[in-house]
């Protein structure tokens, strides 16, 4: 196969990844995405064996990772979701390390002329680099999601903060880009210390720029190293010389950085707050003070009587419901409603999750049919028509105070369900959400709070219905 | 133009166009399959493992073949479980027939 074939069989590999990206954009079309996508990549894979001398070691590498690669595709739960992307992202990143070690010790088999050039070089540093952060870390961001914290400090899902940290982290950085000068400087000898000193440091930058970083803000930090994999993927195609893996790369590269951009906007915080980190350090602080005010609370049988006598329901899911593991009882509540003539909606806010659409998936799992769930900008002009609200393990998203000038989250997009004629709100106790802030939606005459767990609350209105 | 282009400005032409496109195609993703999103970028980003085929194909199996099988490892679990589990969870997007459509 000549040069000119194999970058016409990338070509067609890339336009198929295009495809696959953009037949997202709608779930009908979604499926038929994704094998644009296999079909994809088998091309790359095809058409790299065919320039390959022996497969020996490509079919054990092949056969052992996709076997565990499908074993763990199969078995995760749903709710696992967000730690299962994290882990793959650290494969990305070590994967792009990997080869970047084996380009070093022989560019010859990359068609990469040896010594090698310094252009080369220069993308080679990018690429180790990035990929060597991604990998450490989205381990820290794995063993936060999987809240390892328990056993390791270092995972823990509160921010890990300490004095001179910014500091640490930038000297590092410029260290570490010292070396990286130093290798592209260096000739075939001597070129292996700076790589390693530089791709050492780049390791220890990955955990301690995750560290300080709250679960409160791991849709951010996990959209980012998304963004950070595709990045390495195309750092590493520029080194090698191969436009299919920079197309791929960027395409990731971009998916993840729009998706930052959005939950950063969803949570009203910047980028930059974000990935300084320490946020939900003072974790209920604020909540205190002001007199003690009065909820009123009921029960699940009050709940079901409101909901079935209501025109309109729209229930609203946080985290605590996917914790309770209680979408299933949910999903028969709605269908009991609506055979009740009940319309029932539900309204996911872009955070509501662990990460972006994670609710979404939740939702579709229990079997929730897509064209009931709605988008926040969809359904926040109805709440003002809509009876009751149910509002299940959700805070923050639903805080009136985003609206109130002064108030730490004034300016952060909410759920407007203080707009609907009945609320109710279940949690577990009155404790506070990620922000450490008190929620008047709570105390609203119109609001009523049923406490336990929701699953078992859920399931008790389903009996009462 | 008397020399030819270097590899690098091509790249680089590549890389700025292929960043415009990823743009506006992910813009276009609906918020509801935002987590698919996210494990088939993974998946796509494993195309990464082309590198390592070239290394772990080489003549004779030597530190750079070994490190280069790892590397196939490691990017093939992301490439199966990527476009796996995205499938999975695309199909409980399928379209449900409601059977109680009248209100």
């Amino acid at each position: 196969m000549s040069a000119n074939h194999v970058a016409l069989l990338y070509l067609i590999a890339s336009v198929l990844f295009i495809l696959a990206l953009k037949g997202l954009s709608h779930p009908e079309t979604a499926r038929r995405g994704n094998m644009f996508g296999i079909v994809g990549m088998v091309i790359a894979v095809l058409t790299t064996l065919a320039l390959t001398k022996s497969v020996a070691l490509i079919i054990a590498g092949i056969v052992v990772g996709g076997a565990i690669g499908a074993m763990v595709a199969r078995r995760v739960e749903m709710t696992q979701m967000p730690e299962l992307v994290a882990a793959m992202h650290s494969l990305v990143g070590m994967a792009a390390v990997l080869i970047a070690v084996a380009v070093v010790n022989n560019p010859s088999a990359f068609n990469i002329p040896d010594p090698m050039p310094r252009g080369n070089r220069l993308e080679l540093f990018i690429g180790t680099f990035v990929g060597a952060i991604t990998f450490s870390g989205s381990v820290i961001a794995f063993g936060k999601l999987a809240g390892l914290g328990k056993k390791f400090r270092l995972f823990s899902s509160a921010p890990v903060v300490f004095k001179g940290q910014h500091m640490l982290n930038l000297v590092l950085a410029l260290v570490m880009i010292a070396f990286g000068i130093a290798f592209f400087m260096a000739g075939p000898e001597g070129q292996w210390f700076p790589f390693g000193v530089m791709t050492a440091i780049a390791f220890v930058l990955g955990v301690l720029i995750i560290i300080p970083i709250g679960g409160a803000d791991m849709p951010v930090v996990i959209s980012m190293l998304n963004s950070y994999s595709g990045w390495a993927a195309a750092g590493i195609g520029f080194s090698l010389n191969n436009t299919m893996l920079i197309i791929a790369g960027s395409l990731v590269g971009s998916s993840g950085a729009i998706l930052s951009y959005i939950m950063c906007k969803a949570m009203n915080r910047s980028f930059f707050s974000v990935i300084m980190g320490g946020f939900g350090a003072a974790e209920g602080a604020a909540a205190q003070g002001g007199e003690q005010k009065s909820v009123r609370s009921g029960s699940a049988e009050d709940a079901a009587f409101l909901m079935s006598n209501a025109e309109s329901v729209v229930i609203v899911p946080g985290y605590g419901l996917a914790v309770a593991r209680a979408q299933h009882a949910v999903k028969e509540m709605a269908q009991k409603l609506t055979e009740k003539g009940v319309n029932v909606r539900y309204a996911i806010h872009p955070v509501a999750g662990r990460m972006p659409g994670h609710m979404n998936v939740l939702l579709a799992e229990a079997e929730v049919p897509y064209d009931q769930v709605f988008e926040m900008e969809d359904i926040n002009s109805e709440f003002g028509n809509t009876d009751v609200v149910l509002v299940l393990g959700a805070n923050d998203v639903v805080n009136p105070l985003a609206e109130q000038p002064g108030s730490p989250i004034y300016g952060m997009p909410i759920l407007q369900t203080h707009k609907a004629r009945t609320v109710l709100v279940n949690k577990r106790s009155m404790a506070s959400g990620y922000a450490g802030l008190d929620n008047p939606l709570f105390y609203m005459d119109k609001t009523m709070m049923i406490f336990g767990d929701a699953k078992k609350v859920v399931e008790d209105i389903v009996k009462a219905l | 133009m008397h020399a030819a282009i270097d590899p690098t400005i091509i790249n680089l032409t590549v890389f700025v166009l292929a960043v415009f496109v990823g743009y506006h195609v992910i813009w276009n993703v609906t918020p509801a399959l935002h987590t698919p999103l996210m494990s088939v970028t993974n998946a796509i980003s494993s195309v990464i493992i082309v590198g390592a085929l070239l290394a772990a194909g080489a003549e004779q199996v030597d530190f750079g073949s070994i490190i280069g099988a790892v590397a196939v490892g490691l990017a093939a679990v992301n490439v199966f479980g990527g476009f796996l589990v995205t499938q999975r969870m695309l199909e409980m997007f399928k379209k449900k027939e409601r059977p109680s459509e009248k209100r």
